[in-house]
């Protein structure tokens, strides 16, 4: 079992108030990822849940039982922070059983659990080793390797891929998403990369400045984000933003458009600009196209590969029914 | 590009550290020699350096006329549980610092600090007569007890700066683990700080042992360390530089001894953090 259920938590740091009063439900197996920006309280509120923060008031319920004054260790939650926090001078199997041996399971029980978790986590050939000598992506699996052992109610991970290579990053991301559908234990992830969010979450919590600006998976936050704030946060490239006369037609403040809903061509359009920048990545090519009456240039995502030059005038036409409207607050208008 | 060195360069590298090095042992090495004459060759003028008769006479007096081996052992108790006392008390002192400052740990430190620029005469007036009061006078509780307040802001400091380097993480991973906090001191940090731990009781051995102002005033007799052994030999009788010097290398060669053997440790501890 694990749900967990903040109901209106605050944390404030001496005078800051870094979570204004805040509520959010998780149920049990779900894999929830808390994402926003630096500095936005998501791992504050991932502490505040761990117990390692207390909150300045509020409750935490895990399974029903309120958890506010519990101590982090008999919360039933583990824990994967980014920098791994392994013991450096106890081995591989020694940091896996540490939370055995601290619940006071005796040595050969220890032993059998280490065993299963370590060929689950491809590990059991550096049990013997310490954590210095191994790779970065081993050594998260031995963080993932001690969370798992304790049977917890749920894990917390703490942007747990951020220092790995990009190449290993995607490759623990599916490491942990088949972890999640083979124990179907909740999992509460922190992260400020929207693809981790977008690949890995049933349910997408974004957060700016310590409120929550949505819940939702990660296709409903995609097709109808809230306001502008989640708008521009979810989806790669960013979404565009236009405002004036250009967003006035469509009857809002501002409009937002997808890269990948703004069709491009030499001869007709709706909006004409010329061709600034462009990325190719081979399968898909970002242009960069400097609109006539708006500051920012307009990214456009055309698949495959297209002859654009720099300094081409080009005609944009979005496509008019994926077309998000904003009012003068940046709330959805629907 | 790197620095061409040169061969005569390295040479002259070489001598110069041997020089300098020489000059700060000179002293040390000159009251070895000196114990080893009689004490007319000891105030001979000019001073004789290695060619003169070589004696033990005078730690045969020295031995005779005062029991070395109880001084020895007072230093050894003395310094030995002042140091165990502060680090059993400097650990949980730090840790909290370290890992729990408040507002005010910064301003806990730099007052711990300022008692080491008092003189230590200051205070000790009070001292001498709480220890009457109390009756620690001349005992070896009571010096422990002294050099253990005295060397506790140095142990303090020196263990929370080394805690300082441990990464909080792996504290609050070992919190979540279900570590309690007598646990997480004990499994985690105290292991992972040995470094540090080790060359803060080395040192503090060290300054313990060579105190000298506390020693001397207030032990006589029964808690004297060789502190107050070397002292008392430069007495009113007159001085006696052969047989002063047969009792200094005599109260020294304990300590030099151990801090040959440590030198390893105690450079990497003070250097702890600095290299990563």
């Amino acid at each position: 079992m694990g749900q967990i259920t903040l109901n209106q938590i605050t944390k404030s740091f001496g005078d800051v108030q870094v979570i204004p009063p805040l509520d959010l439900q998780i149920d049990d197996g779900e894999f929830v990822v808390f994402v926003g920006p630096s500095g936005c309280g998501k791992s504050t509120l991932l502490r505040l849940i761990a117990g390692l923060e207390d909150v300045t008031s509020g409750e935490i319920d895990i399974d029903g039982r309120d958890a506010t004054e519990v101590p982090p260790a008999k919360r039933g939650l583990a824990m994967v922070f980014q920098s791994y926090a392994l013991y450096p001078h106890m081995s591989v199997r020694k940091n896996i059983a540490f939370p055995l041996r601290m619940a006071g399971l005796d040595k050969a029980a220890r032993n059998a659990k280490v065993d299963a978790a370590a060929k689950v986590l491809n590990l059991t050939d550096y049990l013997d080793r310490r954590p210095g000598q191994l790779s970065g992506g081993q050594r998260q699996r031995v963080a993932i390797g001690r969370a798992i052992v304790r049977e917890p109610a749920a894990f917390l991970f703490d942007e747990p891929l951020s220092n790995l290579d990009a190449a290993l990053r995607v490759n623990m991301r599916l490491e942990i998403s088949e972890l999640h559908q083979s124990l179907k234990t909740t999992m509460i992830y922190v992260t400020h990369d929207q693809v981790e969010a977008m690949t890995m979450a049933d349910k997408i919590v974004v957060l700016q400045a310590g409120v929550i600006e949505q819940v939702g998976s990660p296709l409903e936050l995609y097709h109808t984000p809230r306001n502008r704030f989640v708008a521009g946060f979810i989806g790669s490239p960013k979404m565009n933003f236009m405002m004036g006369a250009f967003a006035a037609e469509f009857d809002a403040a501002t409009i937002g458009i997808r890269p990948e809903h703004i069709s491009v061509s030499r001869s007709e359009g709706k909006w004409s600009g010329r061709v600034g920048v462009s990325e190719h990545l081979g399968s898909d090519t970002f242009l960069y196209v400097e609109v006539d009456g708006l500051s920012d240039p307009v990214t456009v995502r055309s698949t495959g590969e297209v002859g654009f030059r720099h300094g081409d005038t080009v005609y944009l036409t979005p496509d008019a029914g994926k077309i998000h409207r904003f009012n003068n607050q940046g709330l959805r208008i629907a | 590009m790197a620095r061409a060195v040169t061969t005569r360069r390295k040479t002259i590298n070489t001598l110069a550290a041997w020089a300098i090095g020489l000059l700060i042992f000179f002293p040390i090495l000159w009251t070895i020699l000196t114990s080893f004459k009689t004490e007319a060759q000891a105030i001979n003028d000019p001073p004789l350096f290695l060619f003169f008769d070589w004696t033990l006479e005078n730690y045969a007096v020295v031995q005779e006329r005062s029991d070395y081996m109880r001084y020895l052992w007072n230093s050894v108790i003395i310094a030995g549980g002042s140091t165990l006392l502060g680090i059993l008390i400097g650990v949980p002192a730090a840790w909290s610092m370290a890992f729990v400052p408040s507002k005010r740990t910064k301003d806990i430190l730099m007052w711990m600090l300022s008692t080491k620029m008092l003189p230590a005469v200051g205070v000790l007036y009070p001292i001498y007569l709480l220890f009457i009061e109390l009756g620690l006078l001349d005992t070896r509780v009571g010096l422990t007890l002294v050099l253990m307040l005295i060397n506790l802001p140095i142990i303090i400091w020196m263990l929370y700066t080394y805690f300082k380097e441990i990464p909080g993480e792996i504290l609050e991973a070992a919190r979540m683990d279900g570590a309690t906090l007598k646990e997480e001191i004990l499994y985690i940090l105290t292991p992972m700080a040995i470094p540090g731990i080790a060359s803060t009781v080395l040192l503090n051995i060290i300054l313990a042992w060579n105190e000298a102002f506390w020693t001397l005033n207030l032990t006589a007799a029964k808690a004297a360390p060789l502190t107050a052994f070397i002292a008392s030999y430069s007495s009113p009788e007159g001085l006696f530089y052969a047989k002063l010097s047969a009792a200094s290398t005599m109260a020294i060669a304990p300590i030099l001894i151990l801090g040959w053997f440590s030198q390893k440790q105690l450079v990497r501890g003070l250097t702890f953090g600095a290299v990563k």
